[in-house]
């Protein structure tokens, strides 16, 4: 079934027809802002009430990991945007080579975050009978990949932060229910966009793009931004509360 | 009419044959049709609750179920009627009907994301089903957690993922109708020109868009809470189950808006029709759904006044559910203003208007008791609530769905209900939903509790004639399926505008072709305008002091 850029039935122009794809578009942003927002006012709730946990719980994330997520994904929003440039002025090689860097950005993105899941299991912080916020510095030969200097300075953030909130280990549950929550529907979001970039690079391998006509292009576009925009909220919301120490 | 109107050779309905021609339809018509037959199913799943629950209470001590069973009972009513009938009804219906017939489009913005937006729908009901047959569902519609989230053992997860999944259904539909009103009309058509019926629609949209992305993600979190153990909602860890409770309303409010603001645009298509009268203060009803639907997001906690919130919040929430009430009451205003000097006729749909227009007073009204914090705390939570809000549900919203129903039959089929039986099961209905939920009023006012599977002795004579009230309900909602299918195929040939309405719907043959216009058309006249309009044939220049007037719906006496 290939979309070839006709005038369908029920419009009248094309402009007509462009317009309200994009306006479509724009509207089920709305409906995503929405959406993400009911589980940042939880976070926003929790995170105030229990702060120490929630800064406790943000210092065990990795810095490095998800700072160079954010590159990453800031660098897809610049390939999909040289993407959709390339559309409209009907170059269809570069169009190619831009979809392919930002799927390939995308899977980067994947796989760093399933190193970032990983660890979490491994290091017992994932909501539910088994979490133990205190687990690698009490079990250091467990958590080999933080380094010594760093496992110590846990240490005295986890005392610290005992000594604030004796209730520690159950409130820093909820900071990982929003961080798992968050990034997991996040990341959900993101698979939606790769299998949509996928779809426009097998229609930009037919070449069915051009400057007249690329609507699709711009309104995946549209959404892989916004799925970018999300994570600039969810990398210092979650990586970030309590660094300056 | 002195012409024998024709049935139309080429329609919508026989475009093309087969099972595949109408489950791969982008026809914005027959996917109406679709919405139909799938929504009137579960009118009647939520019906068949709605009587087991009826006929427990009879007595005060319930023989017919086990107390657990009847926790199903109701939670399962709520959601087959809220989430599966109320909400998509009138929209996804009547909406996808007539929205771009009213607009003179060929069809909606998205036609392909219509069908999607059917077909999620049933994959969301079938999962809710599922979840009913399969353990059932006991925690209220509401799904408040910890209960929902960790102490049920009915079938919760299938159910949430459900509603989860048909809320996409509500929220694409809405998306269309935005964009279809933006970007679809006809020439001619201006913002100003477009019936009621489209404002209320697009107001309900706006609802549809900001509103169910929240409980999406509310019951998103709870269903991750039950099957991943995730905690906001959870006290064991710190989690807030009054959160959930702000966001789930925080939709589910202004969700009794999606509901009911569909059914007031039905009912400012049947006053001016049934009236002969242009709508009395057109701007008003257009600016007062748009109101309702901006101040419908600002009033969530009256549900929650005595959950422990602050009295400066519980204070502030009460004035906003008073003020909320002036939209509506402007619009009921407007409606009855309408008839002054019009030439009223008593056709079935200006029935179910009425029928409307005092059950909606009532219920309206009674909605003010509770948004008032001191009778509320004695009310809260008693069958006064439960009467409130089915006078609303049922006496509002599902009589604008039947009067818009009778209204539009014509135009759906091409052919006319039988008139003298559709008013004798109007009545029937009328006077079974009084006799079923005014008692209801008084159970509450006397502190019976809502939920409750056993009840005092002395309240039994009140359910006795609400249980009585509920076997006429049911009779009066039977004859309407019965006599509008069979009119379906053997009715009367309606022809292109039976009543005569101002619509442009009413400017292209019944059933209309599968394009609906064979020609774009250009609109030259105001919403509801009798005068000016030669081709409606109504006319009488020497008629009245005013000037030109019109000829009374029936002819003359």
């Amino acid at each position: 079934m290939h979309r070839t850029g006709a005038l369908y039935g029920q419009f009248k122009t094309l402009e007509q027809q462009k317009d309200t794809a994009s306006l479509g578009m724009w509207i089920f942003l709305v409906t995503e802002v929405m959406f993400f927002g009911g589980i940042m006012l939880a976070y926003t709730i929790n995170r105030h009430t229990y702060f120490h946990a929630f800064a406790m719980g943000s210092n065990t994330l990795s810095l490095t990991l998800g700072g160079f997520n954010t590159v990453v994904l800031l660098a897809s929003s610049f390939t999909m945007a040289m993407g959709v440039w390339s559309a409209q002025v009907g170059k269809k090689d570069l169009l190619k080579m831009f979809l392919s860097l930002t799927i390939l950005l995308g899977f980067v993105f994947f796989g760093v975050k399933y190193v970032e899941y990983a660890q979490k299991f491994h290091h017992h912080l994932v909501p539910g009978k088994s979490f133990d916020i205190t687990y690698c510095v009490n079990n250091p030969s467990k958590c080999e990949d933080i380094g010594a200097e760093e496992l110590e300075v846990e240490r005295k953030e986890v005392d610290a932060a005992m000594q604030a909130d004796p209730d520690l280990n159950a409130h820093a549950q909820l900071y990982y229910s929003a961080y798992f929550g968050m990034t997991g529907l996040h990341a959900l979001h993101m698979v939606i966009g790769a299998g949509l970039l996928f779809w426009l690079l097998k229609n930009s391998f037919a070449g069915i793009y051009t400057p007249e006509w690329n609507t699709p292009v711009d309104i995946v576009g549209l959404y892989w931004h916004f799925v970018d925009i999300v994570w600039i909220f969810l990398f210092p919301l979650l990586y970030l509360i309590d660094r300056h120490k | 009419m002195a012409v024998t109107p024709k049935f139309p050779e080429k329609h919508y309905l026989n475009q093309t044959y087969g099972i595949r021609s109408w489950l791969l339809t982008t026809d914005h018509k027959r996917i109406a049709l679709l919405y139909l037959v799938s929504v009137t199913f579960f009118f009647f799943v939520g019906g068949f609750f709605a009587m087991m629950i009826r006929l427990h209470l009879l007595t005060p001590d319930g023989y017919l179920l086990s107390a657990d069973t009847y926790n199903k009972m109701f939670t399962m009513h709520g959601v087959a009627m809220i989430f599966f009938f109320l909400i998509p009804s009138i929209p996804a219906i009547f909406g996808n009907f007539l929205i771009p017939l009213m607009i003179g489009a060929k069809d909606l913005a998205f036609p392909k994301i219509n069908l999607l937006s059917w077909y999620i729908y049933i994959v969301g009901g079938s999962l809710t089903l599922y979840a009913m047959v399969t353990g059932g569902l006991d925690t209220g519609w509401t799904f408040y957690t910890p209960l929902s989230t960790v102490y049920s053992n009915s079938a919760v997860a299938p159910a949430v993922v459900g509603i989860f999944i048909t809320g996409f259904s509500s929220i694409l539909t809405g998306l269309n109708f935005l964009v279809t009103v933006h970007t679809m009309r006809a020439p001619g058509m201006t913002w100003f020109r477009l019936p009621l019926f489209v404002w209320a629609h697009y107001a309900t949209s706006v609802v549809m868009i900001l509103g169910t992305p929240v409980v999406a993600i509310t019951l998103a979190l709870a269903g991750m809470e039950r099957l991943f153990g995730l905690g906001f909602f959870n006290p064991a860890m710190g989690g807030d189950p009054i959160l959930f409770q702000h966001l789930f309303w925080f939709y589910s409010h202004p969700a009794v808006y999606i509901m009911i603001l569909p059914a007031m645009g039905v009912i400012s298509e049947l006053i001016p029709t049934f009236a002969r009268k242009k709508l009395f203060g057109y701007h008003f009803v257009a600016a007062a759904s748009l109101a309702i639907a901006v101040i419908g997001f600002l009033v969530w906690t009256h549900h929650m006044f005595l959950t422990g919130q602050s009295t400066y919040a519980a204070l502030a929430f009460s004035f906003l559910t008073f003020l909320v009430a002036i939209p509506s009451a402007v619009k009921t205003f407007n409606w009855t203003a309408t008839l002054f000097g019009g030439s009223i006729s008593f056709d079935t749909p200006m029935l179910y208007a009425f029928g409307f227009l005092g059950l909606f007073l009532i219920g309206g009204l009674t909605g003010l008791f509770l948004g008032c914090l001191g009778t509320d705390i004695h009310i809260h939570d008693t069958y006064f609530v439960v009467a409130h809000f089915h006078y609303i549900m049922v006496g509002g919203a599902v009589m604008g769905y039947l009067g818009g129903m009778h209204f539009w039959w014509p135009k759906i089929t091409g052919r006319m209900y039988p008139e003298w039986l559709a008013r004798i099961a109007a009545f029937i209905l009328f006077v079974g939903f009084n006799l079923t939920f005014f008692p209801q009023f008084v159970l509450g006012y006397l502190g019976m509790p809502r939920r409750y599977h056993v009840y005092p002795p002395e309240f039994q004579v009140y359910n006795v004639m609400s249980t009585a009230g509920a076997s006429i309900l049911a009779v009066g909602y039977l004859l309407p399926m019965i006599y509008l299918t069979w009119a379906a195929f053997y009715g009367k040939v309606a022809g292109d505008n039976p009543w005569p309405a101002t619509g442009l719907e009413w400017k292209t043959p019944s059933p209309p072709p599968t394009e609906n216009f064979e020609v774009t058309p250009v609109v030259t006249w105001e919403a509801y305008d009798f005068h000016n309009r030669p081709d409606l044939g109504l006319d009488e220049p020497t008629g009245h002091p005013a000037g030109g007037g019109v000829v009374p719906a029936h002819g003359h006496d």
